[in-house]
């Protein structure tokens, strides 16, 4: 199954008293970067919970094309990548290791053993990490394990790309490489939603903005040039 | 639903009033007499907790895969009262042992297994208490097992004391005893009718005050 | 696609595993000494009380299961690696599975070493009613596993899951205690009563259908929010 958008529709979460998400109504279609800004507790998480499948809406509707995570099922997951903050890595395992699980978990190459060792080795040259692929992920640097993570994410080649402030602390030089890889993907056609406090990394990068606050969607826009006083008209705040 | 409130509490009222008379009326069991009568409130009590777990279990089901917060809510009530009725029917019964064969506890099969059911259903309060934000799911799984594993309690607990068989208490009911025995019976269903109507109505209008937080949420912004 | 699921999840368990056999040296280690305490608390002028072997065997196998179990999980948690899994194209119940018969494993190492050291403290002739105990072994710990493993899953994004493990899981493994101390009981009397023994089997066998059906069936819903 595969799909071009996603539309939600009057997404709403909430956890008892405290509202996350609220009639949220958004768009996402191929070849955007989505910036999803917000303070702490906007509910960024939330929804990217929701747009991976890993947390129910309490109401409203969300849809891959034209159909719900229910009727997606499981073959809706292998169009799905997620990144966020922890790096989805495990720390005992060489960087190898990490992709070769995560790849055969998803079913990449899964009938040709060459064209699967190739995808792994491509991943890792991607990553920068080629001459550490024999080394344990405790070993690594944050850096690393980001760029790492961020491969670990697109193996399977989603299309819907979920990345939940996967990039704090990312050093100048892999921020070049990351923006890099995302436009590269968005060219492909994938769908790029990118939640994250770092305005200058969103700035230049992304194609449309999203502001949100308090499980609200405030503003929904083409990015433009002075992301940062837009962000601060809109939200407010620091 | 809260109309029935009045009548239902006057009638269970009504009941528990007349109940002291009814046992009062009943005629003695041979051996142990007057203490044999705490067995009006102890074996009904037991019935109001199996329909609490059967309550509990079901509700429980339909949260988890309906995610109806109603059904949250009645297993909740039901949950709290399985607590409730068992703890009335563990201190009725060593009242009751201690009187009538000098020792507060020999692990008699039946209250055994009251014992452990009823620590499966603190836990589910416990895990509501303290699991965190969704703890509503997680106590949903434990009152699915809790009702599941019932049957292997009683089978187990029950073979289990077999073996070494002690003079359990299955009184043989003489004519006069039936009565006070239903009535009371009855009396106890009422009330767990009445006390979980009353709770998920509680519970309904926490959910309810909630919703308005959230809509006032809503409107200031 | 479940089984194959399931088994690379073992795998993956099994690769970080042999880095450093921590959880399984760990986890024996710890039984031993629940023995061991339990030797020094019961023996009384080097005699045990009669049935103290069964009763320790299983009592040691519910304590340091309890703890690999959230040891296990506590690898998933860290990296939110669990986040990563519950995306894969496959049935979810299948990730249920892999780290079941991750825990069966452990467990099962675990017996290989708490029956030879039970049959020697306590003279018990465990070693020579193998027959029948291993079945009564591999089905007690499948139920217990069965309940622990989704128990342990779902409560991984709760605050206080240390201690709620426990709280959780004894009174529902109740009656694979009860079964797995009065089989081996039975079977360890002289003669052995293998009728009992067989019994008990059966109850731990409808157990572990019942409870595996369930924690498969449930399994889906607890870990989504």
């Amino acid at each position: 199954m595969d799909f071009d958008s996603v539309r939600l529709t009057d997404v709403s979460r909430h956890f008892g008293r405290r509202r996350a998400l609220s009639k949220l109504s958004l768009t996402l279609n191929a070849g955007d970067i989505v910036g999803l800004l917000g303070p702490n507790g906007a509910g960024k998480s939330t929804l990217i919970g929701v747009l991976a499948t890993l947390v129910t809406a309490s109401g409203g509707d969300v849809r891959y094309g034209r159909r719900t995570a229910r009727e997606g099922g499981s073959e809706l997951r292998q169009r799905i990548g997620l990144l966020a903050h922890e790096l989805h890595l495990y720390a005992e395992l060489t960087a190898r290791q990490n992709l070769a699980f995560f790849a055969s978990l998803y079913g990449v190459e899964a009938d040709n053993p060459h064209r699967f060792e190739e995808a792994i080795d491509a991943a890792l040259e991607r990553a920068g990490l080629t001459d550490r692929a024999g080394d344990q992920v405790l070993s690594f640097s944050r850096g690393m394990r980001q760029r790492l993570g961020l491969e670990r994410a697109l193996l399977h080649h989603p299309r819907l790309v979920l990345l939940d402030e996967p990039f704090t602390g990312l050093d100048d030089r892999s921020v070049g490489t990351v923006s890099t890889r995302l436009r590269q993907l968005a060219a492909g056609g994938a769908i790029v939603l990118l939640a994250t406090h770092d305005l200058d990394l969103a700035d230049g990068l992304v194609t449309r903005v999203a502001l949100m606050r308090d499980g609200r969607l405030l503003s929904d826009e083409p990015a433009a040039t002075g992301l940062r006083a837009r962000y601060r008209s809109v939200v407010g705040g620091s | 639903m809260k109309k029935f409130f009045v009548p239902l509490a006057a009638l269970t009222a009504a009941m528990f009033a007349y109940a002291p008379i009814a046992i009062a009326n009943a005629p003695y069991e041979s051996t142990m007499l007057l203490i044999q009568k705490i067995f009006y409130f102890h074996v009904p009590s037991w019935m109001a907790m199996y329909a609490g777990i059967a309550v509990c279990g079901a509700a429980s089901v339909v949260y988890l895969f309906k995610s109806r917060p109603a059904a949250d809510r009645l297993a909740v009530a039901a949950a709290e009262l399985i607590v409730l009725f068992g703890a009335i029917g563990l201190v009725t019964g060593p009242l009751w042992g201690r009187k009538a064969w000098g020792v507060w506890w020999q692990w008699d099969a039946r209250l055994t297994m009251a014992l452990l059911l009823e620590l499966v259903f603190i836990a589910y309060l416990l895990v509501r208490a303290y699991g965190g934000p969704g703890s509503d799911k997680l106590a949903a799984a434990v009152g699915i097992f809790g009702t599941a594993v019932s049957p292997f309690v009683y089978v187990s607990v029950n073979i289990w004391r077999t073996v070494h068989p002690l003079n359990t208490v299955v009184p043989t009911l003489r004519a006069g005893m039936f009565g006070p025995f239903w009535f009371c019976s009855a009396a106890f269903l009422l009330l767990f009718t009445l006390l979980i109507m009353m709770r998920t109505q509680l519970a309904s209008e926490q959910a309810m005050l909630d919703e308005l937080y959230l809509a006032e949420d809503d409107g200031m912004v | 696609m479940f089984l194959r699921t399931a088994l690379l999840v073992l795998r993956k368990d099994f690769a970080i595993e042999i880095k450093s056999y921590e959880i399984l040296s760990t986890t024996l280690f710890f039984a031993v000494g629940c023995v061991l305490v339990f030797a020094f608390a019961l023996v009384k002028e080097g005699q045990a009380p009669p049935d103290s072997a069964a009763a320790i065997l299983w009592i040691a196998l519910l304590f340091s299961g309890t703890l690999a179990l959230g040891r296990t999980f506590e690898r998933e948690r860290y990296g939110e690696t669990i986040r990563a899994l519950l995306l894969a194209p496959a049935p979810r119940p299948a990730l249920y599975v892999g780290k079941l018969l991750g825990i069966l494993c452990l467990l099962g190492l675990t017996e290989v070493l708490l029956v030879p050291l039970i049959a020697l403290l306590f003279s018990a002739p465990l070693l020579e009613r193998l027959a029948l105990l291993l079945p009564l072994l591999v089905c007690g710990t499948i139920g217990f596993a069965a309940v622990g493993t989704l128990f342990a899953a779902m409560l991984m994004r709760a605050r206080t899951r240390d201690v709620m493990l426990p709280i959780l899981l004894y009174p529902i493994t109740i009656p694979v205690i009860i079964a797995g101390v009065r089989g081996t009981s039975a079977l360890l009397a002289t003669p052995p009563d293998q009728p009992t023994t067989i019994m008990w089997l059966t109850i731990l066998l409808c157990f572990d259908v019942v409870f595996v059906t369930l924690s498969l069936w449930t399994f889906e819903p607890l870990m989504t929010e």
